[in-house]
């Protein structure tokens, strides 16, 4: 119960935090807002063809922002040593975890629902009928890719070389995801729209699989 | 008012070393403290004092050796009050906000006032809703002295804890540390050189190069606490 409650205390000052300063938020939601209107400049999308690969490019704009995004919510805490009080405070540190995760999801899903109407936009695809479908792939996307990343902030953190450390090890671990929130995109988005129960379970086991992982080995990542 | 005395906290360090690499920021130490003790931890830099405190609150693992707690914590982890270098407080939230948070994860009853009653302690009650960021070093530090003390802990980490405080906190902090120690706190500080906080210790440790080269027991004066500290 502890575990929860210091998770729920330390999401609020999270959540605080960022819209306080909004510094995490804005600079992902323009970044992505730029990759997805380059992508749309360079393509030049026809309909048949947006079909097909928009999806793709669209989470690939996601994948390159949580990178951007996952970076400080770790390196934040080394300003001043905030994580060592946390560390000495939190019942169990993988409560720690869960309001990280919980904060980057959060993130990552506002910038998702912002960029979605921009991308439809910019890429003549509808998702009328098919919000409930996007909105659970987008949320299982997004936390499969905040709790592995996450982890990776967590380790990267400590390390030389760190800004290009994470993005290393983040875009080749997530490709899984890339692939399977994806093809459960193309399949909503298409013109006979279709719900691919396999992707979803598969984005469903890789963040129960990472979130199991971060619970049993989380600790460690702490540690200094 | 005395802690009753299944809260009070010993520590025994036994053969620790840590290593960064190649450099050993501790050697072999041994060093046991009972509950109650106020031990000053003297040395210059690099001497290992910091890396010493880190251990003790099961921030830092030794590389070797063993330390264990008596008293309440022998079942687990003790939850030290431990004020570092850095405040360990968040700069985009206000004094309040930073006390009212760390209260609510440490499950103190009565937040609200506990963290009233800090403010008004450490003289930031006034500038309470300002944000930690446009505090002056000592007005941070103050608040890092209120963050140690939210739980009331029974073992005390105290990293230079007089760095950046004016005359007026220096007189207060030494009053509650002598509160502190006279109600059955475990204290471990480290000082550097001779210092008003170095007269409330009853036994003063200096480290050298990551070892314990003198090791004063309580009853010492304070003459002798002074040469040890005397850098």
């Amino acid at each position: 119960m502890r575990l929860l409650s210091n998770a729920a205390a330390l999401l609020g000052k999270e959540v605080r935090t960022e819209f306080r300063s909004r510094e995490l938020l804005s600079t992902t939601i323009v970044f992505v807002l730029i990759v997805v209107v380059l992508f749309s400049f360079t393509f030049d999308p026809t309909s048949t063809e947006s079909h097909r690969f928009g999806p793709g490019l669209l989470w690939l704009a996601f994948l390159f922002a949580a990178s951007l995004m996952l970076q400080p919510c770790f390196l934040r805490e080394q300003v001043n040593d905030t994580l060592s009080a946390l560390r000495l405070a939190v019942v169990d540190p993988f409560a720690i975890f869960l309001a990280k995760i919980g904060a980057n999801t959060l993130f990552l899903l506002l910038t998702e629902l912002l960029m979605l109407p921009v991308f439809a936009a910019l890429f003549n695809v509808t998702f009328r009928g098919q919000l409930p479908g996007i909105l659970l792939t987008f949320f299982l996307g997004s936390l499969g890719i905040s709790t592995a990343g996450t982890a990776l902030a967590a380790i990267s953190a400590q390390a030389r070389m760190r800004e290009l450390l994470l993005p290393l090890l983040l875009l080749p671990l997530l490709t899984p995801i890339l692939v399977a929130a994806t093809e459960v995109t193309v399949g909503l988005m298409s013109p006979d729209p279709v719900m691919q129960w396999k992707g979803i379970g598969f984005l469903a086991v890789f963040d129960v699989v990472f979130l199991t992982a971060l619970w049993l080995f989380g600790e460690y990542l702490l540690e200094e | 008012m005395d802690l009753p005395s299944e809260r009070k906290i010993g520590l025994r360090f036994t053969k620790i070393e840590k290593r960064y690499g190649a450099v050993y920021a501790l050697k072999n130490v041994d060093l046991t403290i009972a509950p109650g003790d106020c031990v000053a931890l003297t040395g210059r830099n690099g001497s290992g004092k910091t890396t010493l405190l880190r251990i003790a609150s099961k921030l830092t693992r030794p590389t070797r050796g063993e330390l264990s707690f008596s008293g309440m914590a022998e079942n687990g982890n003790p939850q030290a009050g431990f004020v570092a270098h850095t405040t360990m407080v968040y700069d985009e939230l206000s004094a309040e906000e930073n006390l009212l948070f760390f209260a609510k994860i440490l499950g103190v009853v009565n937040r609200a006032q506990r963290v009233e009653q800090l403010l008004r302690e450490v003289g930031l009650a006034e500038r309470k809703d300002s944000l930690v960021r446009t505090f002056s070093r000592g007005m941070r530090q103050r608040v890092a002295i209120a963050r140690a003390l939210l739980a009331n802990p029974s073992l005390l980490l105290f990293d230079e804890p007089a760095t950046g405080l004016d005359p007026e906190a220096t007189a207060w902090f030494i009053e509650r540390l002598r509160k502190l120690r006279d109600s059955g706190c475990t204290i471990l500080m480290s000082l550097h050189g001779e210092s008003e906080v170095a007269r409330l210790a009853t036994r003063a440790v200096r480290l050298e190069a990551g070892s314990v080269v003198a090791d004063t027991c309580a009853g010492a004066t304070f003459q002798s606490i002074f040469l040890f500290a005397g850098g």
